[in-house]
C-alpha cells in the first residue's frame, strides 16, 4: 500500500473528469469556507469526500451543484468552464444533489414528487399522468424498488424516501449525483440497498460524489477519495491505495494530538440527572425522538453523547434546556425536579449552546458584545438602565476568556469566522454563570484550530466544576474528548462507556447493531 | 496545466485587489445612503422654501411640526412593533376610539346606582383614554403571542373591532364642545390641543418627551436590547432566555397607548371627537417608520430615523397644500416617496452586504482593509 499523496486536485482516475472544480474559493461574511480548492470527478466512479465538520465539504458540494457560486475560481463540465444560473440550471445539465435533509413534499405522491416542477404535460397545460406513470415505473424498477407511484411520500421510510430522491435525479438524466450524508438516517439493510443502487449507477456511467461521517462505510464504496481540511484540499488518491488510518490522519492533520485536551477529571456529586425521559418527535408524533433516556452528569465531568442525525441528540438537549416539552420522565438538578421554560432553567444554572448557531445561537443584526451579553443583560442593570461600562468590562473579559478573535465588542457578529462565532455562543452561555453546560455538536462548522479551542474551553469549564454534556457525530471526538460516552441510537441510549472502554469498532457496531434490531 | 494554474492564481490575486478597492468604494456609498432620510428632508425644505414665501416661517414651521407630532407619536409606537418584526394596523382606529372615550367621559358618566352624573377631571380622562389604548394594544399582543395569530391579521381584526367600538359608544355621532364647563370642574381639555407652554404647542412637547423616553428605552434598558434581539432572531433570543412573549406584548401595549395619546391630542385640538377620527393613520405611521430606515422584517431601525420619516411625510403633505397642489397629486406623490424610500433602503442593504463580502475576499490576501473596524449598533444603522 502506498501512502504517497498525489498533488491536490488531481485524482488518479484514468478517465477524463466529467466535472472539475478549479481553484475555488468561497467566502461567507468574514469566513473563508474554501481556500483555492480543486477537485476532479470521474464518470462511472464514486468520489468520496472526507473532512471533519467545517472542513468545507458541504460548501464544495453546493458549488458543484450550483446552489452557491464560487467567490473566485470556476467549475468545468465536460472540459468547458460553466457558470450555472441556478441549481435548476445545473440539474438540467445533469448535476443533481441529494441533501442530508430530503427535499420532498410529504403530502404528495411519489409520482408527483418525481415530476415536481418538471411536470410532463399535454399541450403545455394538462399534466400527462400516463406518461409520468410510465416513466416513474421505469425509473423505480431501475432502482429495484417495488414502490407504488401513488403512495404519499410521507408514508415511506427514510431509506425509501432517499430512493425517491435518487429516482428524481435519474429522471432529470443526472450524470453526476452528489450525495450529502445519504446513510446517516438509514438502517443497515437500507444502506446495503443504497450501495447496490450506487454500484448500478456507476456501472451506467454516472459519477457519484459522496460525503459521509461513517468513514469505513464510505471507504467501502469509494473509488477515489479526496480529503478536505479547513477549506483546503489536503490529499486525493485512489481508494485502493489508502486505508482508514490514512484518511483519519489526513482529516485531522498534524494538530491531532493538540486537538484533544488530556484531562484528569475530579468528579463531584451528580448535578444533572434524567429519569426515563421521553420526547415526542415533532415531525412524526407517533414516534419518540427521545425514548426513555436515563443519564447523569457529575460536577467536573464531561459526558459525550455520540449520535448521528435523527438520533434524538438535539431533542434531548433541547428538552433539558426547556425548549421542548418532555412527554414523560423527569429532569433532576442537584436532586430536585427541574421544570419551567428556558429562562427559568437558565436561572437554575443550565445553559445550552445550540447546534445551529445561525438559527438558534446568534442575532445577526447585533454586535459581538451585544450577542455575548444578551442572556445575562439583567445582571448589568442599575436602576432600570443597563450600566454600559460594567457590561463592556464583562464582555471584554469574556472575549479574552473564550479567546474570540475580533476587532472588538462593537464588531458585527457576521465579521467573525465560524469558530469565533461558536466561541461567542459559548461565551454567552457562560456569562449566565451556569452549573451545567449543554453543547449540541459544538464542533459543527468550526475550523481545526477553533475546534481545539472549543474542546479546551469545555475541559476548562469541567475543571472549574461545571457538568459538561455535549453531543457529537464525529467518531474521533467521541473517542477522545469525553470522560464518559453515551451512545444514542434512534432516541435510545444503547451504551454508557468510560473513556478507556471506547474503541472505534465498538462504537460503530453499537450504532449499526442497534439500527438493525430496531428495524427487525 | 501548471501554466494555467499560475495564471489562475494571478487572476485570483487581481480579483482580490479589486475587491479591496470595491469594499472601500461601497463603504463611502453606504455612509451617504445612511443619511438619505435627512437628505430627503433637507431637499424638501429647500424646494418648498424656494417655491413659497410662507413655507419657511417660524409660525408655519411650528404649525407643520404640530401636525407632524400626531403622526410622530403614532410612529414611535409603530417603530417598537416593527422592530420586533410585527406590524400594528389598529392604531388609526385606536385614535378614533380614544377620542370617543374622552368625549363620553367629558360629557359626564351617569352613575345610576347613586343617581348622579360624575364628571371626571381632565387628568383622569387622559389617563383613562391612554389605558383604553393600552388595553386594545395588549389584546393585540395576546392574540399574537398566546394565540399565535399573525400580527397582520390580529391587528387588522382589531382595526375593525376598535372602530366598531368607537361607533357603538358614540352612536355614530360626534361629541361637540369638549372644552368642559367650570360648573362641573372638568375644564382644560382643550389646553392639550391649544396650549403653548414656552411658546410651543403641547402636542410638540408630548412628542419631544416621548421621543426621549423611547430613545432611552431602546438604547439603555434591557427591554430595548431584547426588542432588537427579538426582531433580529426571535428563535435564538428565546433560547437565550429572554422573555420574548412579554417583550412582544409590551410593544403592542405601548403602540396602543401612543395611538390613544394621538387621539386625545386630535380631540382636544378640535374640541370635538368624531368616531371616524384617525382613519388610515396607521399607514402614515408605517410610512414614517419605513422612510426612517427600519426594516419591516425587524431588528433594524431607530428613533431618529422614524422622527425624520415623520417630518418627511408631514412637511411633504403640508408643503404640497401650501403650494396648492391638488389632493389627488398629493396622494400620488406620497405613495411615490414611500416606494422610493424603500428602494433606497434596499440598495443600502445591498451595498452593506457587498461591502462586507468584498472586505472578506480582500482580507484573504492580507490587503489592508478595515473589516471588523466598522462599528455596529442596530440603533445606529439607519438612516
Amino acid at each position: 500500500m502506498t501512502t504517497t499523496t498525489p498533488r491536490p486536485g488531481i485524482t488518479t482516475a484514468p478517465v477524463a473528469p466529467v466535472l472539475r472544480a478549479v481553484d475555488v474559493t468561497k467566502v461567507y461574511g468574514g469566513t473563508q469556507a474554501l481556500k483555492g480548492v480543486s477537485l476532479d470527478i470521474a464518470p462511472g466512479r464514486v468520489t468520496v469526500l472526507f473532512g471533519e465538520n467545517g472542513a468545507g465539504k458541504s460548501t464544495l458540494m453546493k458549488i458543484l451543484s450550483a446552489v452557491e457560486s464560487p467567490t473566485t475560481g470556476y467549475v468545468e463540465l465536460d472540459g468547458q468552464v460553466v457558470e450555472f444560473g441556478s441549481a435548476r440550471d445545473a440539474a438540467d445539465r445533469g448535476i443533481s444533489i441529494i441533501h442530508q435533509e430530503l427535499s420532498l413534499c410529504p403530502n404528495l405522491s411519489i409520482q408527483d414528487n418525481l415530476f415536481l416542477g418538471r411536470e410532463r404535460t399535454r399541450g403545455g397545460v394538462l399534466v400527462d399522468g400516463s406518461t409520468e406513470r410510465a416513466l416513474a415505473t421505469t425509473v423505480l424498477r431501475r432502482l429495484d424498488e417495488a414502490l407504488d407511484p401513488d403512495q404519499p411520500v410521507g408514508e415511506l421510510r427514510l431509506g425509501q424516501q432517499q430512493l425517491v430522491e435518487i429516482a428524481r435525479a435519474l429522471l432529470q438524466k443526472a450524470r453526476i449525483l452528489i450525495m450529502d450524508e445519504p446513510t446517516s438516517a438509514l438502517s443497515a439493510p437500507e444502506v446495503e440497498t443504497l450501495f447496490q443502487v450506487i454500484r448500478e449507477l456507476t456501472g451506467q456511467g454516472v459519477a457519484i460524489v459522496y460525503i459521509s461521517h461513517h468513514l469505513e462505510e464510505a471507504l467501502d464504496i469509494a473509488d477515489d477519495v479526496a480529503v478536505l481540511r479547513d477549506g483546503s484540499m489536503v490529499a486525493a488518491a485512489a481508494a485502493a491505495d489508502v486505508d482508514l488510518a490514512w484518511v483519519v490522519r489526513k482529516m485531522v492533520g498534524r494538530e491531532q494530538d493538540e486537538l484533544f485536551p488530556v484531562r484528569d477529571p475530579h468528579l463531584g456529586p451528580v448535578v444533572l440527572e434524567t429519569i426515563e425521559l421521553s420526547v415526542a418527535d415533532a415531525a412524526n408524533p407517533d414516534r419518540l425522538a427521545v425514548d426513555g433516556v436515563s443519564l447523569s452528569v457529575r460536577a467536573g465531568e464531561t459526558v459525550g453523547i455520540y449520535g448521528l442525525m435523527g438520533s434524538g441528540r438535539t431533542e434531548l438537549l433541547e428538552c433539558l434546556a426547556g425548549r421542548l416539552h418532555a412527554d414523560s420522565g423527569q429532569v433532576l438538578m442537584h436532586g430536585g425536579t427541574l421544570t419551567g421554560n428556558v429562562r427559568q432553567r437558565i436561572r437554575a444554572g443550565l445553559a445550552l449552546v445550540p447546534e445551529d448557531r445561525q438559527r438558534d445561537g446568534l442575532v445577526q443584526t447585533m454586535s459581538v458584545g451585544q450577542n455575548l451579553s444578551l442572556a445575562a443583560l439583567t445582571m448589568f442593570v442599575r436602576r432600570l438602565f443597563v450600566n454600559r461600562s460594567r457590561e463592556r468590562a464583562a464582555v471584554e473579559s469574556m472575549i479574552s476568556d473564550v479567546t474570540v478573535k475580533t476587532a472588538g465588542p462593537d464588531a458585527p457578529i457576521g465579521s467573525l469566522s465560524g469558530g469565533n462565532q461558536q466561541k461567542v455562543v459559548i461565551g454567552k452561555a457562560l456569562m449566565t454563570g451556569p452549573r451545567v453546560l449543554l453543547l449540541d455538536e459544538p464542533s459543527r462548522g468550526v475550523d481545526v484550530a477553533a475546534k481545539a479551542d472549543v474542546f479546551k474551553l469545555m475541559a476548562e469549564q469541567a475543571e472549574r466544576g461545571l457538568a459538561v454534556l455535549f453531543t457529537t457525530s464525529e467518531t474521533e471526538e467521541a473517542l477522545r474528548i469525553p470522560d464518559r460516552l453515551l451512545v444514542l441510537v434512534r432516541g435510545r441510549l444503547v451504551a454508557d462507556l468510560r473513556a478507556g472502554e471506547i474503541t472505534r469498532d465498538r462504537l460503530m457496531s453499537l450504532a449499526d447493531g442497534a439500527d438493525t434490531t430496531e428495524e427487525a | 496545466m501548471t501554466d494555467t494554474l499560475t495564471h489562475d492564481h494571478a487572476t485570483v490575486l487581481e480579483q482580490r485587489r479589486q475587491a479591496a478597492a470595491e469594499a472601500r468604494r461601497l463603504k463611502t456609498l453606504n455612509s451617504i445612503f445612511e443619511l438619505r432620510a435627512f437628505i430627503a428632508l433637507g431637499v424638501l425644505i429647500i424646494v418648498f422654501s424656494l417655491l413659497s414665501d410662507s413655507f419657511l416661517t417660524v409660525d408655519n414651521l411650528i404649525t407643520m411640526t404640530k401636525h407632524v407630532a400626531i403622526n410622530g407619536i403614532l410612529a414611535l409606537g409603530m417603530l417598537l412593533v416593527i422592530l420586533k418584526g410585527g406590524i400594528d394596523l389598529s392604531v388609526g382606529s385606536i385614535v378614533g376610539l380614544s377620542g370617543v372615550v374622552a368625549g363620553e367621559l367629558l360629557k359626564g358618566v351617569r352613575l345610576s346606582l347613586f343617581g348622579v352624573i360624575a364628571y371626571p377631571p381632565v387628568w383622569a380622562v387622559v389617563i383613562l383614554c391612554i389605558a383604553v389604548g393600552a388595553v386594545v394594544g395588549t389584546v393585540n399582543g395576546i392574540l399574537v403571542t398566546r394565540l399565535n395569530v399573525a400580527p397582520f391579521i390580529a391587528t387588522l381584526g382589531m382595526l375593525y373591532v376598535a372602530r366598531g367600538a368607537a361607533l357603538l359608544i358614540s352612536g355614530g355621532t360626534t361629541y361637540p364642545n369638549l372644552a368642559g364647563q367650570p360648573s362641573t370642574h372638568n375644564t382644560g381639555f382643550d389646553w392639550i390641543g391649544g396650549g403653548r407652554p414656552l411658546g410651543l404647542p403641547v402636542a410638540i412637547w408630548i412628542m419631544v418627551i416621548l421621543v426621549a423616553v423611547v430613545a432611552v428605552l431602546l438604547r439603555s434598558t434591557p427591554f430595548g436590547r431584547w426588542l432588537y434581539a427579538t426582531g433580529g432572531n426571535e428563535r435564538a433570543t428565546e433560547l437565550t432566555g429572554v422573555p420574548v412573549k412579554r417583550v412582544k406584548t409590551i410593544v403592542y401595549m405601548i403602540s396602543g397607548a401612543c395611538a390613544a395619546m394621538s387621539g386625545i391630542i386630535i380631540a382636544s385640538e378640535l374640541t370635538s371627537a368624531a368616531p371616524q377620527a384617525g382613519d388610515s393613520f396607521e399607514l402614515n405611521a408605517i410610512a414614517a417608520v419605513v422612510i426612517g430606515g427600519a426594516a419591516l422584517s425587524g431588528g433594524r431601525g431607530n428613533v431618529r430615523g422614524t422622527l425624520v420619516g415623520a417630518f418627511v411625510i408631514g412637511f411633504l403633505a403640508d408643503g404640497l397644500v401650501i403650494l396648492g397642489v391638488s389632493t389627488f397629486w398629493q396622494i400620488f406623490i406620497k405613495g411615490t416617496v414611500i416606494i422610493v424610500a424603500v428602494i433606497l433602503d434596499q440598495s443600502q442593504q445591498r451595498f452593506q452586504r457587498r461591502g462586507a463580502a468584498a472586505s472578506a475576499v480582500a482580507i484573504a490576501t492580507n490587503e489592508p482593509t478595515d473589516l471588523g473596524a466598522t462599528k455596529v449598533r442596530p440603533e445606529d444603522t439607519a438612516p
